[in-house]
C-alpha cells in the first residue's frame, strides 16, 4: 500500500536541507589534516616529444615539497590508465590501445596532458612553482579532426596506431540493406556533423590522495559517479593496490553528465604522491583544466542514407561515421560509438535492414566518452534527421511519416536488426499526447502570424527511444565489457525499527536519498526519516557499479527490492514464530506482518528488535540479525522513449533562432518521483538544446590548441536562452523485467532534444531552400545559411 | 604583502591576515571554512561563489579579499534563521525543486535575493535575464525561474527588509 511518502509521490527532496544551508560537503569542501597541494605541469603543445624535464627552480621554491614526473612513475612500478571496454575491428582484430601513463613520460598527445606534478604547502605556493618547472618540448605535427585524421598525409598520433584508426568496427546486414537500397523509390542522404562537446559539471573535478602508515591503509576522495569502479581500476591496473587497502569516497558531487564515470590521471597521481611524501595530497582543478582534461563528447561525423518505398515506409538504413576517440582511450569510450550508438538506430521504426560503420580514430584532442546520452543522443539525431528530410522530400506530414513506420505496441517484444530487443513500448501513444499539447494543428496559423512580422517559424519532431542500464553482465561480457554491470545494495534494519540502505549506485543530483527512500517507505510503511541511504564510499557500501546511463533505479532500485525482499522473507519467518503461526498464515502489508483472519499482528520494527534482540526467535531456523544484501543482474536493457516537440521562431535579418515552445511526451515506466523525474527531463532538454543552439568545442586545427577553453568562449545555455517546458508522460506500459517496472529518465531530455530543435530550425528555414545546417545554429551560421540560399540561383 | 582586515561575515567580526592576492572567496573557503560558497570557473561567469557585499550580489571570486575590509559579507550559511528555518528563497528552491546536484544552488540563491531586492515583482523574462550571471547543469533553470518567482512572492508577503528596499 502506497503510503503519502512512498512510490508515486512529489516527495521534495531530503538532500535539499544541507545544499541549500551551504552544508553540502563536496570534495573541494574536505581538509585532511596535513594536507598537502598538487598543481599539475601541462602541455601547452598538442603533440609534442619531452626532451628534458628541469625541475631544480621549482624544487627550491618557497614552500615545495615535491616536484614528481613520470620517471618516478615509472621508478614505482605505476602502470597506465585501463580502458574499461574492447572492441574488435571488422576483421576480428582487437583495437588499439595505447599507453597512457598518468603523468607522460616522452611524449605528450593532447594540449593539457601533464608531464609533473608539484606539490607544496599551499595551492598558491605549488602554482607559482609549477611555472618554474622547465620543460622542453619538440614539437610534432598534430591533428585534431577526425576525418582529417584519416587522410594519407595525417601526422600520426601515436605509432602503435597506423593511420590512426583505434578500430574500424559494424554491426548489421550489409547484404540486405544493399537489396533495400537497390528497390527503393526514394534515398533520402545527409552528411552530419554531431558536435564535439565538453559535458562542464559545474562542480570541476577534484581528489585528495591519503596514505596511513600504520595501517597501510590508502584513500581517496574524488568527485566520481563510482567509486568502486575507481577502486577496481587504480587499485588492480594503476597503484597495484589491493582493495582492501584502498578505499574510495565519493562524497556530495556537484553534476557529472558521464565526465566524472572515468578513472582519470590526477586520482592516481594524489594516492601515489600522498604515500612518497607522507601526507594527504590535494588537487582541485580549475575550469581551464576542467576543459582541457575533462573527458569530452559526442564528436561524429557521419554519412547516412534512408531507402524508402513510395508510400514513405522504410526500406534499409546506410550509416558511416567517422568517430574522434581523442588522444587516448577514456575509461568506457570504445563503446559509446559502437554498442550504444549503432544498436539504437532502429529508433522506433520498423526498418527491417540496417548497416552501420564505425571507423574510431585518435586525434591529439582530450579524450572523448560518454556524455549525457552517450552514443544514443548521436543515435537519435541520425535517425530523425533522416526521417525528417525524407518526409519533406516525399510531401508526407512529418507526425504521418513516424505513424506510418512506428512498430506497432502488438508487436512488441520486438527484434531490432541491430541487436536490441525492446520489451515494450507504445511509441505511437506518445505521438498522440504529444501533438495536441504542442498544438500542432494550430501551427500553421503561427507560422503565418510570424510571417506578417517577418519571422520564419519552424515545428520538429524527435521520436527517440534509448537503452538504459546496459546488461545483462555476460552478454556485455561478449561484447567487450572488462566489468559487470550489476547493482548492489544492502537493507540494514536496526534494532530499534530504523533503516539504513547502502547502494552501489550513486547521487550526483539524481536525488536518490529521497528517491531510494520513497521505495523502501512505500515497502515497509515506514516514515522517510527512519530511512537513510548511503552511498559512495567504498568502506561503507558493497560493491557496485555506480551511476550512469540512466541506471540507478532500474538496476540500483532493483537490487534494493531484491535485498528488501529477502528481509521481509526473514521476518516473516520470525513473525511467524513470534505470533506462533504458520508462515503460510501470514499476511504482509506495508511492513505489517498478520496472522490472517485475526487481529494478531507485529510491526517491522518489533520483528527487528527480536532479530537482534532474540529471545522470541526461530533460533533453530535462523540467524539474528536483520540485514540483506543482493545483487542485481538486469535481464535486459530498460527502453525509455517519447516524442519531443519544438518550435521556434527565427528572425532571418539576424539569424537568431528563438525556442517559442518545447513539448515532451515520455515513457519513462512507473515513476517513483515526479517531481524529481520532471527535474530530470529539464535538465536533459537544456543539455540538448545547448548542442542545437550554442555549444561547440573548439581546436585550432593546425595548432591543436583549444579555443573553447571558458565560460567566455564556450557557450553554456543560460536561464535566457531557453523557454520553459511542457513535460508529460504516461505510465502505462512498465518495463516488464524488472521489479519496479521502471525505465530510467536521466538521459531522456539530451538525446532527443537537439534532434527535434535541428529538426524545428530546418523546418522554418526549408521555404528559403535549406535542407540542411550542421549544430549550433548559431545566428552567425544560420544569418550565412540564409544569406548563401538567397544568392543561389534556384535548382 | 599580508595586510590584517576586519570585516563581518553574516553578522560576526572576522579579523584574519591575508596575502594581497587572496579573494574574498579564498578567505571565505580556507580562511574561515565557510565552504558553502563554491568556486566553478576561473573567468567569473559562472556565479557559484555570489555572496552579498554591503547587502549587494558580487562574485567572490572577482573581489579580493582586503576590498571587503570593514564590509559587511553575507553567504549562504547566513540566510537560514537561527533555528533552521530557511529563507523564504531557500524554501522556494527546496519547493519547486529549484536544485539539483547543489553546486550552483547557493549563488543562485544569493543571486535570486539580490534580484528580489531589486525587482520585487519580476516576471519570468527578468529572472532568466538576471540569472545571467549564474550557470546551472543540471535543473535547465526551469524550476530555478518558479523558484525564484514564487521566493520573491514570499518575500514580498513577508515584508522581507530586502525586498522592501527597492532600490534601483
Amino acid at each position: 500500500m502506497a503510503t503519502v511518502n512512498g512510490i508515486g509521490a512529489a516527495v521534495t527532496r531530503r538532500e535539499d536541507q544541507r545544499f541549500l544551508t551551504g552544508r553540502g560537503t563536496y570534495t573541494d569542501d574536505i581538509n585532511r589534516p596535513g594536507q598537502a597541494y598538487a598543481v599539475f605541469v601541462r602541455s601547452p603543445h598538442a603533440h609534442a616529444r619531452v626532451a628534458a624535464i628541469d625541475t631544480a627552480a621549482a624544487e627550491a621554491a618557497p614552500g615545495v615539497i615535491a616536484v614528481l614526473t613520470g620517471r618516478e612513475l615509472a621508478a614505482d612500478g605505476i602502470g597506465g590508465l585501463p580502458c574499461g571496454w574492447q572492441v574488435h575491428s571488422k576483421d576480428g582484430t582487437p583495437m588499439i590501445e595505447p599507453a597512457h601513463p598518468p603523468l607522460a613520460l616522452d611524449t605528450v598527445h593532447h594540449v593539457g596532458d601533464q608531464v609533473a606534478v608539484v606539490i607544496a604547502e599551499t595551492r598558491e605556493a605549488a602554482r607559482d612553482a609549477a611555472e618554474l618547472v622547465e620543460v622542453d618540448w619538440d614539437e610534432l605535427p598534430a591533428v585534431v579532426d577526425a576525418t582529417a585524421a584519416l587522410a594519407e598525409d595525417a601526422a600520426t598520433v601515436h605509432e602503435a596506431a597506423p593511420g590512426n584508426i583505434c578500430f574500424d568496427w559494424h554491426l548489421g546486414d550489409a547484404v540486405a540493406v544493399d537489396a533495400a537500397f537497390a528497390q527503393a523509390a526514394h534515398v533520402t542522404r545527409l552528411e552530419l556533423v554531431n558536435t564535439r562537446l565538453v559535458p562542464n559539471a559545474i562542480e570541476p573535478r577534484a581528489a585528495i590522495g591519503e596514505y596511513d602508515v600504520a595501517t597501510g591503509e590508502h584513500t581517496l576522495y574524488t568527485s566520481s559517479q563510482n567509486p568502486h569502479v575507481i577502486r577496481l581500476l587504480m587499485g588492480a591496473f594503476v597503484l597495484k593496490i589491493p582493495e582492501h587497502k584502498l578505499r574510495v569516497v565519493a562524497p556530495d558531487v556537484g553534476g557529472g553528465f558521464g565526465s566524472k564515470i572515468f578513472h582519470y590521471a590526477e586520482e592516481a597521481v594524489v594516492t601515489w604522491a600522498a604515500r612518497r611524501i607522507g601526507r594527504p595530497v590535494k588537487w582541485t582543478a580549475d575550469r581551464s583544466e576542467s576543459f582541457l582534461t575533462d573527458a569530452h563528447g559526442r564528436d561524429h561525423v557521419t554519412e547516412a542514407a534512408l531507402a524508402l518505398d513510395a508510400d514513405g515506409r522504410f526500406l534499409g538504413l546506410k550509416v558511416s561515421t567517422v568517430a574522434n576517440m581523442g588522444a587516448y582511450l577514456s575509461t568506457f569510450a570504445p563503446s559509446i560509438p559502437t554498442y550504444l550508438y549503432a544498436t539504437l538506430l532502429a529508433g522506433q521504426y520498423r526498418t527491417p535492414a540496417i548497416y552501420a560503420e564505425v571507423k574510431a580514430v585518435f586525434t591529439n584532442t582530450a579524450p572523448v566518452d560518454a556524455y549525457r546520452g552517450a552514443g544514443r543522443p548521436e543515435a537519435c539525431y541520425v535517425v530523425e534527421r533522416l526521417v525528417e528530410t525524407a518526409a519533406r522530400e516525399l510531401g508526407i506530414d512529418r507526425a504521418e511519416i513516424r505513424r506510418r513506420n512506428f512498430i506497432p505496441a502488438s508487436e512488441m517484444p520486438y527484434a531490432t536488426p541491430v541487436a536490441l530487443e525492446y520489451d515494450c513500448g507504445d511509441f505511437a501513444a506518445n505521438l498522440d499526447r504529444a501533438l495536441p499539447q504542442a498544438d500542432y494543428d494550430g501551427f500553421a496559423a503561427r507560422a503565418a502570424e510570424s510571417a506578417r512580422r517577418g519571422r520564419l517559424r519552424g515545428i520538429g519532431f524527435a521520436t527517440y527511444i534509448e537503452a538504459c542500464g546496459i546488461a545483462p553482465s555476460n552478454v556485455a561480457g561478449a561484447l567487450g565489457a572488462r566489468a559487470g554491470l550489476y547493482e548492489s545494495a544492502e537493507v540494514r534494519f536496526h534494532p530499534t525499527g530504523s533503516v539504513s540502505v547502502f547502494t552501489g549506485s550513486h547521487s550526483h543530483g539524481q536525488g536518490h536519498e529521497t528517491t531510494f527512500a520513497q521505495i523502501v517507505a512505500d515497502r515497509f510503511g515506514l516514515a522517510l526519516d527512519q530511512i537513510d541511504i548511503v552511498h559512495g564510499d567504498t568502506a561503507r557500501v558493497p560493491f557496485g557499479m555506480g551511476t550512469y546511463g540512466s541506471r540507478s533505479l532500474a538496476v540500483g532500485g532493483s537490487a534494493l527490492v531484491k535485498a528488501m525482499d529477502k528481509v521481509e522473507a526473514k521476518a516473516k519467518k520470525i513473525a511467524a514464530h513470534m505470533l506462533e503461526a504458520a508462515e503460510s498464515d501470514i499476511e504482509v502489508k506495508a511492513g505489517q506482518f498478520t496472522v490472517v483472519g485475526t487481529d494478531k499482528s507485529l510491526g517491522i520494527a518489533e520483528i527487528a528488535g527480536s532479530a537482534y534482540v532474540p529471545h522470541r526467535f526461530p533460533l533453530d531456523e535462523l540467524e539474528p540479525g536483520l540485514d540483506e544484501q543482493a545483487f542485481y543482474d538486469p535481464k535486459n536493457f530498460t527502453y525509455p522513449n517519447g516524442c519531443h516537440v519544438c518550435e521556434v521562431e527565427i528572425d532571418p535579418d539576424t539569424g537568431v533562432v528563438t525556442l517559442v515552445a518545447f513539448t515532451v511526451a515520455d515513457d519513462f515506466g512507473r515513476v517513483i518521483n515526479p517531481l524529481v523525474v520532471e527535474g530530470q527531463v529539464h535538465g536533459g532538454l537544456v543539455q540538448g538544446i545547448g548542442q542545437a543552439l550554442l555549444e561547440h568545442c573548439h581546436y585550432d586545427p593546425t595548432t591543436g590548441q583549444l579555443l573553447t577553453g571558458a565560460y567566455t568562449d564556450y557557450a553554456m545555455p543560460r536561464a535566457s536562452d531557453v523557454p520553459s517546458f511542457r513535460v508529460d508522460w504516461h505510465e502505462d506500459v512498465p518495463c516488464t523485467h524488472n521489479p519496479l517496472g521502471v525505465k530510467g529518465c536521466g538521459e531522456a531530455g539530451t538525446i532527443g532534444a537537439a534532434a527535434a530543435v535541428m529538426n524545428a530550425v530546418i523546418d522554418a528555414l526549408a521555404s528559403r531552400g535549406i535542407r540542411h545546417l550542421d549544430m549550433p545554429a548559431t545566428p552567425h551560421r544560420v544569418w550565412q545559411a540564409l544569406r548563401d540560399a538567397a544568392v543561389r540561383p534556384a535548382a | 604583502m599580508p595586510t590584517t582586515i576586519t570585516l563581518s561575515v553574516n553578522g560576526r567580526p572576522v579579523t584574519r591576515t591575508v596575502e594581497s592576492r587572496t579573494l574574498l572567496v579564498q578567505l571565505l573557503r580556507e580562511h574561515l571554512g565557510l565552504t558553502g560558497t563554491h568556486v566553478g570557473c576561473d573567468t567569473c561567469q559562472c556565479g557559484a561563489c555570489v555572496v552579498h557585499l554591503n547587502g549587494r550580489s558580487v562574485k567572490s571570486c572577482a573581489v579580493l579579499a582586503v576590498q571587503a575590509d570593514g564590509a559587511e559579507v553575507a553567504t549562504i550559511e547566513g540566510l537560514a534563521a537561527a533555528d533552521g528555518t530557511l529563507h523564504p528563497m531557500q524554501e522556494a528552491f527546496r519547493k519547486h525543486h529549484g536544485l539539483q546536484c547543489g553546486f550552483c544552488t547557493p549563488g543562485m540563491v544569493m543571486s535570486a535575493i539580490d534580484l528580489v531586492r531589486r525587482h520585487p515583482t519580476p516576471t519570468e523574462r527578468q529572472v532568466r535575464t538576471e540569472l545571467e550571471g549564474n550557470l546551472c547543469r543540471c535543473t535547465g533553470y526551469h524550476n530555478i525561474v518558479r523558484a525564484v518567482l514564487s521566493g520573491a512572492e514570499t518575500m514580498r508577503g513577508a515584508g522581507d527588509p530586502g525586498a522592501a528596499a527597492a532600490a534601483d
